[in-house]
C-alpha cells in the first residue's frame, strides 16, 4: 500500500501549497515589519524635510529659550519656541488637572463599584466619549464654551489656557479612564480578598491595597494621557486664542506647538527657513512624545510582570 | 460589641461616601459630553436636512450643503482602509501566528505603540515629507488617505490580533496535524473564526479615520474645491476639515452651519462606533466553541 | 506483512530547554499492528508521538534528536513536511471538533489534498464517519457545528477526521479520557478493523485497553522505554524489569 504511493519520488518534493505557505510567511513578516519601516520612515521624512533649518539657521539657545517665534518678519526673523512650549505646557498641565481625579474616580468606580449593566454601560460611554474626534472637541471650545467662559468670568476673550485646558482633560479622560480601569482590574482579586478577611472596609481595600498595586499601571495611564494633550492638534488650534506668549493666568490666551504648525504650514514655501523650522518642532515633538510613550510602556510592562 | 457596631455604621457611612464620590465622579466626566451633544442637536439640527447633506455649498459656503465634503470623507476612508486593512491584517497574523518571542517581535510592538502615539500633526508632516514630495503624489486622496492608513494602522493590528488570538490553540494544533500548512490552517480555520472581530476593528478604524482632521489638512484635503474629485490623485474637501473651516475661516457664517456639520460629523463617528460595539457585544454573546 | 517496519526509532531524545522529556528511546513498529505505548503521566509519550509527525516544527523549544524511519525514510528529509503530516493521523486526548460543520470537519483533509469533487467528498466523508462509529448519529445534521457535538461524538469526529486524511499511520494518545464506556468500546472495535489496513499506535493510560487492542506494548517511564515485548508477556508476568510488573499490576502510576 506505502509502495503504491510511491513515497520514494515524493521526499525531496515540495507541492504548491508549500510554496504558497513560504510566500505568505514573507509577506505576512512584511507586513509586520511595517510598523518599524513607518516610524523610522516618520523620523526620516521629517528629519529631511527640517535639515536644512538644523543645519544653516537653527539656533539651540534661540530655539529652546527665545520666547519669540517671528519666522516671517522681514528684517530679523526669529525661531523662539519657548512661548510655543509654554502654551502646550500650560494647556497639557490643566488638561491633566482636570483629566486626573476625574478618570482616576471613574476608573475606581467602573472597576470597583459598578456591576453588571452598569458597568458595561459605563464602559461603553467611556468608549463612545474616546471617539468625538478632535475638530468636534475644537469646536466646542470655540462656540460654546468661548461665550461661557467671556460671561461665567467676565473676561474679554474665552479662548484662553482655562478653555483648552477643559476641552483637552474631557479629551484625555475617557482614554485615561480605561486604561486605568484595566490597571485596576489586572490587580488580582486575591489581594482584595485577603484584605477583606482581616476586617479591611472596601474603601480601605480600594486606598491601601488595590491603588498601591496598581500604581504603575495609573502611572502609565497619565503619561498616555500627557502625550495625548501633548501631541493634540485641532482642539488646542481652535480654544486657546492663538497668541504667542508665556501665559501668566487661565485666562490668557497661548499656542501650542502642535498649533502653530497645523495654522502656518500651508502658508509657508516648500524648503523655506519657516518651512524647515516648523518641521523641525515636528522633530522636537516626536522625540518628546517617542520618549513618553516608551515610558508609559516600559512602566505599565513593568507591573505584569511583577 | 455596641462599639463594634458603631465602627461598622460609621464604616458604612464612609464607604457610601466614597461610593457616590467615585459615581459622581463618572457622571461628571459623562454630563458635559451630553450637554455638548445636546447643543450640537439644538443648535445643528435645524439645518440638517437632504438637501444639507446632498447639495453643494453656495454663497461661499455659507449657504448650501455639504455633500462634496461628505463624498470627500468616503473617498479618504475607502482608500485609508484599502491600504490600512490589509497591511494591518498581514501585520497581525505575522505577530499572532508566525512572530517567535524575541527581541525583534519586542521591537514590532514597540513601534506599533509610538506609531499610535505620535502626533497627527506629526503624521501629517510625514505625509507632507513622504507622499506629497518624495513619493511626488502631490496634495491628493492617495497622499492624504496613506497618511491616515499609517496613523489608524496601529488600531487595526490591535483589534486583528485580538481576535486571532481568541481562536483557541488547539484548533490550530488539530489542523497541523492534518497536514495543512500553516497558511491552509489560517484561511481555512483561524481567519473564518476572526473575520467579525477583525471587522469590529474595521468599523473602528472607520469611525477614527472620518474625524482626523491635521493629517488631511496639507495632504489631501482642500478647504473649498468647485469639483469633486475624479481620481485618488484629486485633491478633496472632508467633512472634518469643512467643520474647521466654516467654523474659523469664513466671515458672516450662518450660526447653524458648523453646528449642523458637527452634528452630521459626531453622528457619522459616533453611529460607526456603536456599530462596532454591538457587533463585539452580539459576538460575545454567541458560542461557536 | 512486509518485512520492513513501518516506523523505526533509534536513540531518538526530545527535550524542551532544558528538561528532557524523552531519552535514548528505540523502536520499531511493525505494518498493520497496534503498537501500545503505557505508562504513568510525564512518561515522555505525549512528546513521542509529536517527534513522530515532526510538530516540533511549531514548537521553537522542542529539540528533538536522534533517527526516526517512516517507511524506511528519515523524516527529516521530507521537504514538505506537510505531505508527511498527512500520512500520519492523530487523535488527541481532548476532542476537538473544528468550529464549521460536521461536513467540513470530515472533508477538510481531502480538500487541503486538493480534491474538489463533490461526489468524491460525499463518499470519503460517509465512509469516515461510518468507520468513525459516528455516521447514525449525524447524517441528519452534516451542517451543524462540529465543535457544538458532545465530548463523545466529537472525540469519534476526531477520529473520523484522522481517517479521512487516509493515513498510513494512525497515533492515538489517550482518546478515552473525555469518553464514556460506551463509545469507547464502540472505538476500540473501530480500531480492531482498522488495523488491517493502517498501521495504529495507541498510547494509553489504561493497562486493560492496551491488553485489550495491542499487539505488542512499550512501557515508558520517566523519559526512557523501560521495555518492549508482545502485549500478553506484559500480562502474564515475563518481563524483563521489574518496574514494568509494578506498574501492569496497579503498584504505582
Amino acid at each position: 500500500m506505502s509502495e503504491a504511493r510511491a513515497q520514494a519520488s515524493r521526499v525531496g518534493q515540495r507541492n504548491r501549497d508549500w510554496y504558497i505557505d513560504k510566500a505568505v510567511e514573507i509577506i505576512v513578516f512584511i507586513g509586520g515589519i511595517s510598523a518599524i519601516i513607518f516610524i523610522v520612515g516618520i523620523f526620516v521624512f521629517i528629519t529631511k524635510e527640517g535639515l536644512g533649518f538644523l543645519a544653516d539657521t537653527f539656533d539651540f539657545k534661540e530655539f529652546f529659550f527665545s520666547p519669540n517665534w517671528r519666522p516671517t518678519s522681514e528684517a530679523n526673523p526669529t525661531y523662539g519656541i519657548l512661548a510655543l512650549m509654554a502654551g502646550t505646557a500650560s494647556v497639557t498641565g490643566l488638561a491633566m488637572l482636570v483629566a486626573i481625579p476625574f478618570s482616576l474616580g471613574a476608573a475606581i468606580y467602573v472597576a470597583e463599584f459598578a456591576t453588571g449593566k452598569t458597568r458595561e454601560a459605563l464602559k461603553v460611554l467611556v468608549e463612545l466619549l474616546a471617539a468625538i474626534p478632535s475638530v468636534v472637541w475644537g469646536f466646542i471650545g470655540l462656540s460654546i464654551m468661548n461665550p461661557l467662559i467671556i460671561d461665567l468670568f467676565n473676561v474679554p476673550i474665552g479662548l484662553t489656557v482655562l478653555n483648552a485646558g477643559i476641552i483637552l482633560g474631557l479629551m484625555a479622560a475617557p482614554i485615561m479612564t480605561s486604561i486605568a480601569e484595566d490597571a485596576l482590574k489586572a490587580v488580582p482579586d486575591r489581594y482584595r480578598e485577603a484584605a477583606e478577611a482581616m476586617g479591611a472596609t472596601r474603601w480601605q481595600v480600594i486606598f491601601k491595597v488595590v491603588l498601591p498595586a496598581a500604581k504603575n499601571g495609573l502611572l502609565g495611564a497619565v503619561l498616555l494621557g500627557v502625550g495625548r494633550g501633548f501631541g493634540e492638534t485641532m482642539a488646542v488650534l481652535m480654544a486657546t486664542g492663538h497668541a504667542i506668549n508665556i501665559p501668566t493666568s487661565v485666562f490668557d490666551s497661548v499656542r501650542a506647538l502642535t498649533a502653530t504648525i497645523a495654522a502656518e504650514l500651508g502658508e509657508t514655501a516648500n524648503g523655506s527657513d519657516h518651512y524647515q523650522a516648523l518641521f523641525t518642532i515636528g522633530i522636537f515633538l516626536f522625540i518628546i512624545t517617542f520618549l513618553i510613550n516608551l515610558s508609559a510602556d516600559l512602566i505599565v510592562r513593568g507591573v505584569r510582570k511583577g | 460589641m455596641f462599639d463594634a457596631t458603631e465602627l461598622n455604621q460609621k464604616n458604612e457611612r464612609v464607604e457610601k461616601l466614597f461610593r457616590a464620590g467615585f459615581g459622581l465622579m463618572t457622571v461628571m466626566l459623562i454630563i458635559p459630553v451630553l450637554i455638548i451633544l445636546t447643543t450640537l442637536v439644538v443648535k445643528g439640527g435645524s439645518v440638517v436636512n437632504f438637501d444639507f447633506l446632498f447639495q453643494s455649498p453656495t454663497n461661499g459656503m455659507t449657504a448650501g450643503g455639504i455633500f462634496p465634503a461628505l463624498l470627500g470623507t468616503v473617498w479618504l476612508v475607502l482608500v485609508a482602509l484599502l491600504i490600512s486593512v490589509p497591511l494591518g491584517v498581514a501585520a497581525a497574523v505575522y505577530l499572532s501566528e508566525y512572530a517567535p518571542e524575541n527581541w525583534f517581535t519586542r521591537v514590532i510592538n514597540l513601534a506599533i505603540i509610538n506609531l499610535a502615539g505620535v502626533p497627527s500633526i506629526v503624521h501629517a508632516l510625514f505625509g507632507v515629507g513622504a507622499f506629497v514630495l518624495f513619493f511626488g503624489f502631490g496634495t491628493s486622496i492617495l497622499a492624504a488617505s496613506l497618511t491616515l492608513a499609517i496613523m489608524t494602522l496601529p488600531l487595526i493590528i490591535v483589534a486583528t490580533r485580538e481576535s486571532l488570538q481568541a481562536v483557541p490553540y488547539a484548533f490550530r494544533e488539530a489542523c497541523w496535524n492534518m497536514g495543512a500548512t500553516r497558511w491552509q490552517t489560517i484561511r481555512r480555520v483561524v481567519l473564518p473564526n476572526a473575520i467579525s472581530g477583525i471587522l469590529t476593528g474595521v468599523i473602528l478604524e472607520v469611525s477614527r479615520t472620518s474625524g482626523e482632521t491635521a493629517p488631511i489638512m496639507f495632504t489631501g484635503a482642500a478647504f473649498f474645491l468647485p469639483l469633486l474629485p475624479q481620481s485618488v490623485f484629486d485633491q478633496t474637501m472632508a467633512l472634518s476639515l469643512h467643520l474647521f473651516v466654516v467654523s474659523t475661516q469664513v466671515p458672516d457664517m450662518p450660526e447653524a452651519v458648523p453646528y449642523g456639520v458637527a452634528l452630521v460629523l459626531i453622528c457619522l463617528v459616533l453611529l460607526m462606533n456603536s456599530l462596532s460595539i454591538a457587533l463585539r457585544v452580539y459576538l460575545r454573546g454567541r458560542k461557536k466553541w | 506483512m512486509s518485512a520492513d517496519p513501518k516506523l523505526e526509532i533509534r536513540d531518538l531524545s526530545i527535550r524542551y530547554g532544558d528538561h528532557v522529556a524523552l531519552e535514548g528511546v528505540s523502536l520499531d513498529v511493525r505494518e498493520n499492528e497496534i503498537f501500545g505505548i503505557i505508562g504513568p503521566a510525564n512518561a515522555g509519550k505525549t512528546s513521542f508521538l509529536k517527534s513522530l509527525n515532526r510538530m516540533d516544527m511549531f514548537n521553537p523549544a522542542m529539540k528533538v534528536g536522534g533517527e526516526i524511519r517512516f517507511n524506511g525514510e528519515e523524516t527529516r528529509n521530507w521537504a514538505n513536511v506537510y505531505e508527511l503530516r498527512r500520512r500520519i493521523g492523530v487523535v488527541f486526548p481532548l476532542p476537538v471538533g473544528l468550529p464549521m460543520t460536521v461536513y467540513d470537519n470530515v472533508a477538510l483533509a481531502p480538500r487541503l489534498a486538493g480534491v474538489k469533487n463533490k461526489a468524491e467528498l460525499d463518499a470519503t466523508v460517509q465512509r469516515c464517519l461510518e468507520r468513525a462509529a459516528l455516521w447514525d448519529e449525524v447524517k441528519d445534521r452534516l451542517d451543524s457545528l462540529g465543535s457544538l457535538l458532545s465530548g463523545g461524538q466529537q472525540q469519534r469526529l476526531t477520529i473520523a477526521r484522522a481517517l479521512s486524511q487516509d493515513p498510513e499511520l494512525l497515533m492515538l494518545d489517550e482518546f478515552s479520557i473525555a469518553v464514556d464506556p460506551v463509545t469507547t468500546m464502540r472505538i476500540e472495535d473501530v480500531l480492531k478493523e482498522l488495523k488491517e489496513e493502517v498501521t495504529i499506535i495507541l498510547v494509553t493510560n489504561l493497562v486493560q485497553q492496551a491488553r485489550r487492542l495491542a499487539d505488542r506494548t512499550a512501557f515508558f517511564l520517566e523519559g526512557q522505554c523501560v521495555e518492549i515485548g508482545d502485549t500478553e508477556d506484559f500480562f502474564t508476568g515475563e518481563v524483563a524489569d521489574p518496574r514494568t510488573r509494578d506498574y501492569v499490576e496497579g503498584r504505582f502510576g
